[in-house]
């Protein structure tokens, strides 16, 4: 079960310097552990972050197998207009997904 | 188990996949080791061969982490943050994790603070090292040292 | 190297003469959260930074799902949880009448699956599980502790504390040795607490990932080298139910952080 966790302000001033915060649910399996068995687990991590504000990419982060599990993200952003924040995590063995929020900018 | 671990760090990692449904039991062996040459390397692939100054940029880690696997970090830049003088990215480095590189962040003048915050893993008492890229395509740096214990007990790998 | 150091530590706690002998009074009472970094601390506050909270958004959605042959979601009989399960963490082990012994909300969640929605059980450790568990308890976040009152509950009541005194493993150490009379000391670095089992399911950075409380007991009795009690076996929920009333007036924390 992908789930994310964002938190976004519902509202803010035009001109507000605003805190976005995003956690996705993931292993980030760093590839560099072994079972018992001595067998290499493969890695599997999220590569790739990018949050797009009313569909212009105002964050992007490159993620690696030093990046905690269930990586936790928090950039900002000018509140420039009203509308829909959009997040994407992509990764390791076709792994995607998506989130959004909506924010009201006065 | 028919594999004795070669070093105390392996033997404490035994780490918890212990009845976790369905996972496959995992001990963690000493890894290879980044080297400070692949640490050189590694920001020698950022900035080319730009010379990095110090300054301007704040690491925010607690110098004695409660566990190397889940560390916040937080990465603080001095810049306006103007559409002429503004942060371009954000480069994070480490001495002795497998691999030398955390994590890249691409950020520009519309975030209106030069500010990221995540959480890493560190493998073993270390230096990270921040590089901020600006507008002017200046790098600027800073470097902390961090002491990293293992926790106390292990979990059997059943 | 690590096993000259173990002992030359189990030799150190077993010597010393007690020094906070008998049980840990009122006030001196503190919370798992206290012996914490700011950062560890502020990763638990924040609901919108707290990984934990992913499991109990998983676990909400649980609640509300149908499952089983007779395709019951917990909400068809239990309601908005927010109501229903307000307070009900904060009692447990709680005394079962039918099998006439105390269970963990996990057990308690496997015996509804079982009577009320003819569901197969959830495995102990399993991501539902611990899902369901952590939105159950966290319902009860910020109330006190009032597990243990019932009195059909005493017999194992006082097998928990034996078993919390008792000592074991090749280590031949007992919890109290080090959570009664060493808390606040440090273990390889880390602090040792006083073992309020207050915010269970936790998210131990160790795991990186959500976990119950029966797995870090049985993590601990490792640690102390002896061989783990089964995922619920009746010594563990035993001491689930003397940790929890040992811990009466505490505030419920679920879901922590703990590192």
């Amino acid at each position: 079960m992908a789930s994310a966790l964002i938190n976004v302000p519902r509202k803010a001033k035009r001109g507000d310097i605003i805190e976005i915060k995003t956690l996705m649910s993931h292993i980030m399996e760093t590839g560099y552990r072994h079972t018992a068995a001595g067998d290499l687990v493969p890695r599997d991590i999220i590569t790739s972050f990018i949050c797009r504000y009313n569909g212009s990419e105002i964050f992007r982060a490159d993620f690696f197998p030093a990046i905690a599990a269930n990586p936790f993200m928090s950039f900002f952003t000018v509140a420039k207009e009203s509308g829909k924040l959009e997040f994407e995590w992509i990764g390791d063995n076709g792994f995607s997904s998506t989130a959004s929020a909506s924010i009201t900018v006065e | 188990m028919k594999r004795t671990p070669p070093t105390r760090r392996s033997f404490l990692s035994l780490a918890g996949s212990a009845a976790v449904a369905g996972a496959v039991p995992v001990v963690t062996l000493r890894p290879l080791e980044a080297t400070p040459a692949m640490l050189t390397s590694a920001i020698r692939n950022v900035v080319g061969e730009a010379p990095v100054r110090t300054g301007k940029v704040k690491l925010d880690i607690p110098p004695l982490v409660e566990n190397g696997n889940t560390v916040p970090m937080t990465v603080r830049v001095e810049s306006p943050m103007t559409s002429t003088e503004y942060v371009k990215s954000i480069h994070v480095f480490n001495e002795k994790n497998p691999q030398p590189n955390i994590g890249n962040f691409y950020i520009g003048p519309s975030a209106g603070r030069a500010q990221i915050s995540t959480r890493i893993r560190l493998a073993d008492t270390q230096k990270v090292v921040a590089i901020a890229r600006l507008s002017d395509d200046s790098f600027w740096s800073t470097s902390v040292d961090i002491v990293v214990t293992l926790a106390a007990c292990t979990e059997e790998v059943n | 190297m690590n096993r000259f150091r173990a002992i030359a530590m189990a030799a150190l706690l077993a010597a010393m003469a007690s020094l906070h002998a008998g049980e840990i009074s009122g006030e001196q009472r503190r919370s798992g959260y206290s012996f914490m970094g700011p950062d560890t601390r502020a990763m638990q506050d924040d609901d919108t930074s707290n990984p934990a909270m992913l499991f109990v958004l998983d676990g909400e959605a649980l609640w509300n799902k149908r499952t089983g042959s007779a395709e019951r979601a917990c909400a068809d009989c239990h309601g908005d949880a927010r109501e229903s399960m307000k307070g009900i963490a904060a009692r447990y082990p709680a005394f079962d009448k039918t099998l006439g012994r105390p269970v963990t909300i996990e057990q308690r969640i496997n015996l509804e699956r079982a009577r009320r929605q003819d569901a197969p059980p959830l495995a102990y450790e399993s991501r539902d599980l611990l899902a369901l568990s952590a939105f159950v308890a966290n319902q009860s976040r910020g109330m006190p502790v009032v597990a243990g009152d019932d009195p059909e509950l005493k017999p194992f009541l006082d097998k928990g504390r034996d078993l919390f005194m008792q000592r074991q493993g090749q280590l031949n150490l007992a919890c109290s040795n080090c959570h009664e009379d060493n808390w606040d000391r440090r273990l390889a670095g880390s602090p040792v607490t006083q073992a309020h089992p207050t915010g269970y399911p936790i998210y131990r950075l160790e795991w990186q990932s959500l976990g119950s409380l029966e797995r870090r007991l049985r993590s601990c009795i490792t640690g102390v080298r002896a061989q783990a009690f089964d995922y619920g076996a009746p010594e563990l929920v035993e001491l689930e139910l003397y940790l929890m009333s040992r811990a009466r007036g505490m505030k419920l924390e679920t879901p922590a952080v703990r590192p």
